[in-house]
């Protein structure tokens, strides 16, 4: 197992507030990496230091090192606009442009420079096919993504980060708006996208993290109390808190 | 037997009680429907009178003469083309300028800064200047101070600064609808700041900013003290050729004429204003269409 | 359909399969080691049921996994349930073959007071019902299941022959008694794989419809 990302020391505020405490996770490459916890624990926050995107909110301020292939991100230096592109991100609630399927799919790659028609289409029916979705639309590329269902919405918004051909997948509760029939269709492409993308992914459904993560993390009040495989964090808890939490004893 | 009486006395305390709520339904609802009915009321007498006096006036020929001393003979060619030249370049300044700055104000500028409210402060306080205060503003600025003389682009300039706080104050409205989530997505796709402005916030915030120019636009249109100030004339028998052009817009034309003592020209002066009426109603009618399509494509 | 989990079923199905067949294995080992005198093979036969008993606890642990992880319901619950219940009779199949193979051991070279017939009988029997068990478990089919049911009242009619017989040869040559008990202990093994084969066909009934059938 290949590691893609490695977490050292990380500890992020915003203002005063700690929201993240000395966190340590090593992510392996083309694993699904599952982060719960209850709300507020620091999983979104977390995930959100990946690709930096807290940096768009004023008042927060990070420490520690985050290694994406051996790199530091978090240096100044960094090219976030570089690092977004590789570090791809699905949010919980679908967000496609009020644009049409097509032009949602080349949002971003037309945007680095990508021009050529027939580039573009190939780019598109391949990023569609991956996020599985390429023969429910591939009749309507010319419509306004707004009139797809929830479902089709948040697999274009995969497709969407798929165009730019990404390494990592962050995905921030990706299923939590969506009913149970287009949760199990996600959630199956889940498997198909990790044997090319490493996957991380917070979710609310401890459920949901026991059916499609190798790895999970369990937060707390800021901390990483415990991390390993799925299989054993779900039989075998080391940490009183995390039993007590998926058990559903938490409280 | 008492639970039952007890029950039928709540039933029937109830019942009062809707019978009072349905009343004052009925109250209000009729009260709203006077308002209105108030407001199309005077909007149809005050057509009617205009109608009534000036449609017969209404001809290919007034639409085509020059102003005349004469009321038979008076057209309005030259205010009409005139007010054509003014908005038109009135809309190509005011609008670049007030999506401009409102794209700086909402966007780049930090939202606590003390020069971010200043500039706040200042674009509330514009909106509510009298008009005419701007016609001196422009007369000192742009005909003397610019040397741009009483032409066309001196009235124009003048009531761009007029709308300018409209137009800006609307865009920042229709910038601040855009979701964030929207915007957050842009950001992960590895896009630049610019590029998530022009390729989400700003589509997204079109029509609003549309809608708040086209009513800006419109007021301007109807505008005569701030350009009797730069020195529109009242009468100009010749068609403006350029910007640097001296000119008369339709109110001024109109302003004139109801300012005649012969009673044609208070005749002319309706047929005048329902020429400025159709003018209006083409402009917003266009940028309605215009604002409908994009809306279409976004939602 | 939710692909990962009906892969991760299908391993956990071919694992219960192999398991099965290990201890087929250890019944035949037993067997022929019994019948031939061959010490090797009884020694082959213990060693193979620890491979039994690895296998058990490997199907429990993911069985125990697959619940906490994909929440099963239904027949898949079904599934996991039975398979969770049935590999401890399996696993006793497989001790009592290592019970036959070590009793193998204790009579040695010793010859046989008589010549062993329908004890090779009873286990070809047993050996049967367990393939046969595996196939229905396989191909969930009840027909197959029951017909393992009925197989047992033969097992049950040759350990009774077989008890008789012994007894008269104790009867009439008190000597032999140390080998006879060891003989009718193996009929009396043969006799309780039968019995666990059967209980974990009506499990295999039970997996397949979801009705509880009680054949005796």
């Amino acid at each position: 197992m290949d590691l893609k990302i490695k977490v050292e020391s990380l500890n992020f505020y915003y203002g005063a507030f700690q929201a993240l405490e000395d966190i340590h996770m090593n992510v392996h490459e083309n694993k699904i990496t599952a982060l719960i916890g209850p709300s507020g624990c620091g999983k979104s926050t977390f995930i959100r230091t990946l690709n930096r995107m807290n940096d768009m909110i004023e008042g927060t301020r990070v420490e520690g090192s985050i290694l994406l292939d051996g790199e530091n991100i978090l240096k100044n230096e960094t090219d976030v606009v570089d690092l977004r592109k590789r570090v791809g991100m699905v949010f919980q609630k679908p967000n496609p442009f009020p644009k049409t399927i097509y032009e949602n799919v080349i949002y971003g790659p037309k945007r680095h420079g990508i021009k050529n028609k027939s580039q573009l289409d190939e780019l598109v029916e391949k990023s569609l096919t991956g996020a599985a979705l390429w023969n429910e639309v591939k009749d309507k590329l010319h419509q306004s993504a707004l009139a797809l269902s929830g479902g089709q919405q948040q697999r274009l918004c995969i497709a969407r980060c798929l165009a730019m051909e990404p390494e990592v997948l962050l995905m921030d509760e990706p299923t939590s708006a969506l009913d149970p029939i287009a949760t199990q269709k996600i959630e199956e492409l889940f498997e198909a996208l990790k044997k090319k993308y490493t996957i991380v992914i917070v979710t609310h459904s401890m459920q949901q993290a026991g059916r499609i993560s190798d790895f999970t993390g369990f937060f707390l009040n800021g901390e990483l109390l415990e991390y390993g495989e799925t299989d054993v964090l779900f039989t075998k808890p080391r940490d009183k808190r995390t039993e007590d939490y998926i058990t559903g004893r938490f409280g | 037997m008492e639970i039952n009486t007890q029950t039928n006395m709540h039933t029937i305390k109830r019942k009062n009680n809707i019978n009072s709520r349905k009343l004052k339904n009925k109250v209000f609802h009729g009260f709203l429907i006077l308002a209105t009915t108030m407001s199309i009321i005077v909007l149809a007498l005050l057509l009617y009178q205009i109608f009534s006096t000036g449609f017969k006036y209404l001809s290919f020929d007034f639409l085509n003469n020059m102003p005349s001393r004469f009321p038979h003979k008076a057209g309005i060619k030259s205010a009409l083309v005139g007010s054509i030249w003014v908005i038109s370049l009135t809309a190509l300044f005011s609008f670049p300028l007030g999506v401009g700055t409102a794209i700086y104000l909402e966007k780049y500028s930090n939202s606590k800064s003390w020069l971010n409210k200043l500039l706040q402060i200042n674009i509330a306080n514009l909106a509510g200047v009298p008009s005419i205060v701007y016609g001196m503003l422009g007369l000192a600025v742009f005909v003397r101070f610019f040397n741009f003389e009483r032409s066309i682009l001196s009235g124009a300039l003048t009531l761009t600064l007029l709308i300018l706080p409209v137009i800006i104050v609307a865009a920042q409205e229709a910038i601040k609808s855009v979701p964030d989530s929207l915007i957050q997505g842009s950001f992960a796709l590895g896009v630049t700041k610019w590029q998530t402005i022009t390729g989400v916030v700003l589509p997204y915030a079109l029509p609003g900013i549309l809608t708040g120019t086209i009513l800006a636009i419109s007021r301007a249109m109807g505008e005569a003290a701030p350009l009797i100030m730069v020195g529109a004339a009242g009468y100009i028998a010749f068609m403006p050729s350029g910007p640097m052009d001296s000119f008369t817009v339709l109110p001024i034309q109109i302003f004139n004429w109801t300012s005649r003592p012969q009673a044609e020209f208070q005749n002319i002066a309706a047929a005048g204003i329902i020429v400025l009426m159709a003018l209006l109603l083409t402009a917003n009618a266009t940028a309605i269409i215009l604002r409908n399509k994009y809306q279409n494509r976004t939602d | 359909m939710r692909e990962q989990f009906s892969k991760e079923l299908q391993s956990l199905k071919d694992m219960f399969t192999q398991m099965g067949q290990k201890t087929r294995d250890v019944i035949e080992l037993a067997i022929i080691s019994l019948k031939e005198h061959d010490l090797g093979k009884a020694n082959k036969a213990i060693r193979l049921d620890d491979e039994v008993d690895e296998l058990e606890r490997e199907i429990e642990n993911k069985c125990m996994s697959l619940i906490a992880l994909q929440q099963p319901i239904a027949k898949d619950l079904r599934r996991i349930g039975t398979i969770l219940k049935i590999i401890t009779d399996i696993e006793r199949i497989g001790d009592y073959g290592v019970n036959i193979a070590k009793i193998t051991l204790s009579i040695g070279n010793e010859a046989h007071v008589k010549p062993l017939i329908d004890i090779p009988k009873m286990a070809d029997l047993v050996k049967d019902m367990l393939k046969l068990t595996i196939e229905s478990f396989e191909q969930e089919n009840i027909n197959m299941a029951k017909a393992v049911i009925q197989m047992d009242e033969q097992v049950d009619l040759l350990y009774s022959k077989i008890n008789q017989d012994l007894q008269e040869i104790m009867a009439n040559n008190p000597a032999a008694s140390k080998q006879v008990t060891s003989l009718l202990l193996i009929g009396r093994y043969f006799e309780r794989m039968a019995d666990h084969t059967t209980n974990i066909c009506e499990r295999i009934i039970f997996m397949v419809t979801g009705d509880r059938i009680d054949i005796c």
